[in-house]
């Protein structure tokens, strides 16, 4: 394998792809009901277009343009133009409100904002006021925007146009500029998750991207003839990193779901062959089998049930590099044909070789949901500030636990303290603006804190949790509260939850809709809105086998004693939860402070005032009564008439 | 690369935008001894969302039905007005006309109770909607060959611009019968644009709806008038959406026109105060 990743630039590679396969499909979006395939060289003819008219518009060299919108080709084309003309590209999260853009506009300092629509557009005018520095906001997606005659504004098209006609003086400018650029150059600008406080602009060079899809594909090789599909945000560094960086450097091909309600159908059309996804779209999918298999009649709830254990077992042994052995392997066989495949088939897994979990802990059980199945499924570990992967499990050595080990020619030591440290040539360059935080994340001997606690267990990398969120229990065990919520968050009725406490342990818990809803259904249950069928209590019944069950798992001093369901989901629009869906504790422990005391009192019940913020700006109060359950003493009902809902548990 | 702007109108009127495109005059209706509509008489203009507001029984139904040709009024005349490709003004008359003839003048209308073929696929419902602009011959259309699939798949084109219109996607192969009641609604519209509509009559689009499916459904509604150029004229129960939408309302009440204006001057009249918004409103 050659080791070009490094000594190289992505408008380069784009280049290269362009030269080697012109009419090889680069980009394909659903459009209209069908794919439309973009080839390599009109990819980087529009690339060339765009940087003529992101150059017209005086962008130079060292800037930053931001990219706020979903995933669409022209994400991809605005990146790769700002990056021919040696400028960086910032993503803003498509659902970003205005205090969250004007930040990332103000630091990145952007003169330039491509913008997917008439909703981005708008909540750029909005906020036009505290953004003097942007010149030029320019749109994809025209529709809507017709009547809005606004020099500030202008269409795509228009600057492709405008592009072309600057190019027109300028011959060979364009090849200058790439060849120009800088392996060391800053290509990607990501925000960090920001669990804490508004994200911080992690800035990272085509080096660092490149030289980790190098290793990241010596350990998986990806190829040409791979396809991906994507679909989660790209100002997300995950995205970035399969997407652009491995998807420039392997030149596989990338899909653009139509919209955001036909994502799954979609993807299970391409029928990806890798994958990376945040646990909650893999908890999604569990859930959304658990469901949909205990809706089925008896015949396919058994055969279903008989696979899965034989997928189990044979997981089990896969996973350690053991082979099944020949009467496990003819019923493996049988299983996978059956009944594992067709699920594989319907989450649209059927195609794929390999794909990753990474971002957030994923609980070991979903993860061995996904094994027994037959999905090759990884955990990777690392943070925006090394492009996003560090350490991943190897293919054939999956222990559910862990997080694999680090990948070629990357460092890993653990501190005296517990914290995990990573050295490589990934390690980002610093916060655009913020010297002391840079300095307090990368020491001077290039040594990455990533503030997470963990340990080495024969060479697997075990994360236990943001080192500030590692709890104590009485009996002295260190454990994360993320271990005890993975274990409530693996029934198919709960969507979050967050534990609290040190000496009694409480969890706050909010239902999925989709999943509940169907129960209350099944049962014949009315019910109005989300909060309704929170409250209800039939429901807390029902959450409560869940926690009891969830606390058979878990070792006796760190059982959950007291829990509440909560009258609302967590929602990133009152920053509860980031845009990636981690939770942010310190806003919860301040906005329910009320809440986490009851729940530490034990109180039978217990009241808040909720200030709700609707879309226009006005708030309202309301007094709410939740109700706290309690799991001392609580034996499940013997014979209930419940159906016993099916969801992998051993 | 294919652009993001639409390639197709939706709006086939040709009338100038503030001009009268349906004038009803003195139009009255009988069913025996029932009185249903009693010599009214109001215009549509070009480019408006014109609604027809009025309590249960009013006649308002009775009135769309009228300019669509499901009903024939005993006196008045609908006429609808029309320019050709050179500009040439044409007047019809709808009382005179029979249904599928007014259709392909171009007025397309929606039903109150949802009237779509249940057991087809979204596609094949929308693709009934450009019937009327379908000129193949039986045996070319039998064989799938030549012209007639190529019409086929430009009218599909029209088809799919319309789904991505009104974001419906996700259900483009679904049966229509098992959608949503709100998504069905939806879909009745879609298939009245897929005519392409002069004027289009939409029959309580947001009846039984909650409130985010009626703000979807007025989102909509807006941007089919707003952007795309298409005159509605619509019956609607929910007074905040009439008001908002509407850039003229007209009040029926037993049959009788008793107020015709902007929405604003419809809310001062006494009269419209006194019979529909109630006396305190």
């Amino acid at each position: 394998m050659s080791a070009q990743g490094s000594v190289t630039t992505m408008p380069r590679l784009l280049a290269e792809r362009a030269a080697e396969r012109p009419q090889g499909v680069a980009l394909q979006e659903k459009l209209y009901g069908i794919w439309q395939p973009i080839t390599w060289e009109e990819y980087a003819e529009r690339v060339r277009d765009i940087a003529h008219g992101l150059a017209s518009l005086g962008v130079r060299r060292g800037e930053i343009v931001a990219v706020i919108g979903d995933n669409r080709p022209e994400w991809l084309i605005s990146e790769l133009a700002a990056q021919s003309l040696g400028a960086a590209v910032v993503g803003i999260y498509p659902t970003s409100l205005d205090e969250e853009i004007v930040h990332i506009l103000e630091q990145s300092r952007a003169r330039v904002v491509i913008a997917e629509d008439q909703e981005q557009v708008d909540k750029l005018l909005k906020v036009r006021p505290l953004l003097p520095q942007v010149e030029q906001v320019a749109y994809y997606d025209p529709h809507g925007l017709e009547e809005y005659a606004d020099e500030w504004l202008a269409d795509f098209e228009d600057l492709a146009a405008r592009g072309r006609d600057w190019a027109v003086d300028r011959p060979g400018w364009f090849e200058q500029e790439v060849s120009l650029g800088q392996p060391d150059d800053i290509a990607v600008v990501c925000t960090t998750s920001g669990t804490t406080s508004l994200p911080k602009l992690g800035q990272l060079t085509h080096h660092n991207l490149l030289s980790m899809a190098e290793h990241l594909t010596s350990v998986d090789p990806l190829g040409p003839k791979d396809r991906f599909v994507s679909f989660l945000p790209l100002a997300w560094i995950g995205e970035q990193m399969m997407a652009v960086a491995c998807g420039l450097l392997r030149g596989f091909t990338l899909s653009f779901p139509e919209d955001a309600a036909t994502q799954r159908s979609d993807m299970r059309e391409i029928g990806p062959n890798v994958m990376f996804s945040p646990p909650r779209i893999w908890e999604s999918m569990l859930s959304e089998v658990q469901v949909r298999i205990d809706e089925a009649g008896w015949l396919k709830r058994r055969v279903f049930g008989l696979a899965y254990s034989v997928g189990d077992k044979v997981a089990s042994r896969r996973v350690s590099g053991r082979g099944a052995g020949l009467l496990l392997g003819i019923l493996a066989l049988l299983a996978d044909w059956t009944a594992l495949r067709p699920v594989r088939d319907q989450l649209g897994l059927a195609r794929v070789r390999r794909c990753y979990t990474g971002g957030a802990p994923l609980g070991p059980d979903v993860f061995r949901f996904f094994h027994a199945i037959g999905v090759n499924l990884k955990q990777i570990y690392g943070q925006t500030e090394i492009c996003g992967i560090a350490v991943l499990h190897h293919s054939n050595d999956v222990r559910f636990h862990t997080v694999g080990v680090p990948l070629p020619e990357t460092e890993l030591r653990i501190a005296d303290d517990g914290e995990i440290l990573l050295r490589s040539s990934s390690v980002f360059v610093g916060y655009v603006g913020n010297e002391a935080a840079t300095s307090e994340t990368v020491d001077a001997e290039g040594w990455l804190h990533t503030g997470d606690a963990g340990y080495l267990e024969d060479g697997h990398l075990v994360v236990i949790d943001r080192a500030k969120d590692v709890l104590t229990a009485p009996d002295g065990t260190r454990f994360s509260s993320a271990f005890i919520e993975n274990k409530l968050k693996f029934s198919p009725y709960v969507e979050e939850a967050v534990a609290f406490g040190t000496a009694d342990i409480t969890a706050m818990i909010t239902i999925d809709p989709a999943t509940v809803g169907s129960w209350a259904e099944h049962e014949r249950l009315g019910y109005t809105t989300y909060t309704d069928l929170a409250g209800n209590d039939r429901v807390a019944e029902l959450l409560t086998q869940e926690v009891h069950r969830a606390n058979a798992e878990l070792p006796d001093s760190i059982r959950v004693k007291h829990f509440l369901v909560l009258f609302k989901q967590l929602d990133p629009d009152d920053d509860e939860i980031t845009r990636t869906r981690k939770v942010r504790r310190s806003v919860i422990n301040e906005r329910y402070a009320e809440l986490i005391d009851a729940l530490d009192r034990g109180d039978d019940r217990v009241s808040m005032t909720n200030t709700v913020t609707y879309q226009d700006g006005t708030s309202a109060k309301r007094a709410i009564t939740l109700n706290i359950h309690h799991l001392e003493g609580y034996v499940p009902p013997q014979h209930s008439k419940q159906r016993p809902v099916w969801s992998g548990r051993r | 690369m294919l652009s993001r702007a639409y390639r197709f109108e939706l709006n086939s009127s040709r009338v100038p935008v503030g001009e009268p495109l349906l004038e009803i005059t003195g139009v009255s209706l009988r069913f025996g001894g029932i009185r249903a509509l009693a010599d009214v008489s109001f215009t549509v203009r070009q480019g408006d969302v014109h609604s027809v507001i009025g309590p249960n029984g009013a006649g308002k139904s009775s009135l769309l039905n009228c300019a669509s040709g499901l009903y024939k009024p005993q006196d008045g005349h609908i006429t609808l007005h029309t320019r050709t490709e050179d500009g040439v003004a044409k007047t019809h008359d709808l009382v005179a006309l029979p249904p599928h003839r007014i259709a392909r003048q171009g007025v397309a209308r929606s039903f109150q109770n949802i009237e779509l073929f249940g057991h087809l696929s979204l596609l094949d419902n929308l693709m009934l909607g450009r019937h009327i602009h379908m000129k193949h011959r039986l045996l070319p259309s039998l064989a799938w060959f030549g012209p007639a699939r190529n019409q086929e798949f430009r009218h599909r084109e029209f088809v799919e611009e319309v789904i991505d219109l009104l974001q419906l996607q996700a259900y483009r192969h679904s049966h229509v019968g098992a959608l949503a009641y709100g998504i069905q609604k939806r879909v009745e519209l879609g298939r009245a644009l897929c005519i392409e509509p002069g004027l289009l009559l939409l029959d309580e689009p947001m009846a039984g709806m909650n409130a985010e499916e009626k703000e979807d459904m007025a989102r909509y509604i807006l941007d089919v008038n707003e952007l795309r150029g298409v005159t509605v004229m619509l019956i609607e129960h929910d007074m905040g959406v009439v008001m908002d939408i509407s850039d003229r309302v007209s009040v029926l009440d037993f049959g009788k026109l008793i107020g015709d204006g902007t929405a604003a001057e419809v809310r001062a009249d006494p009269a419209v105060v006194e019979a529909y918004l109630g006396a305190d409103a």
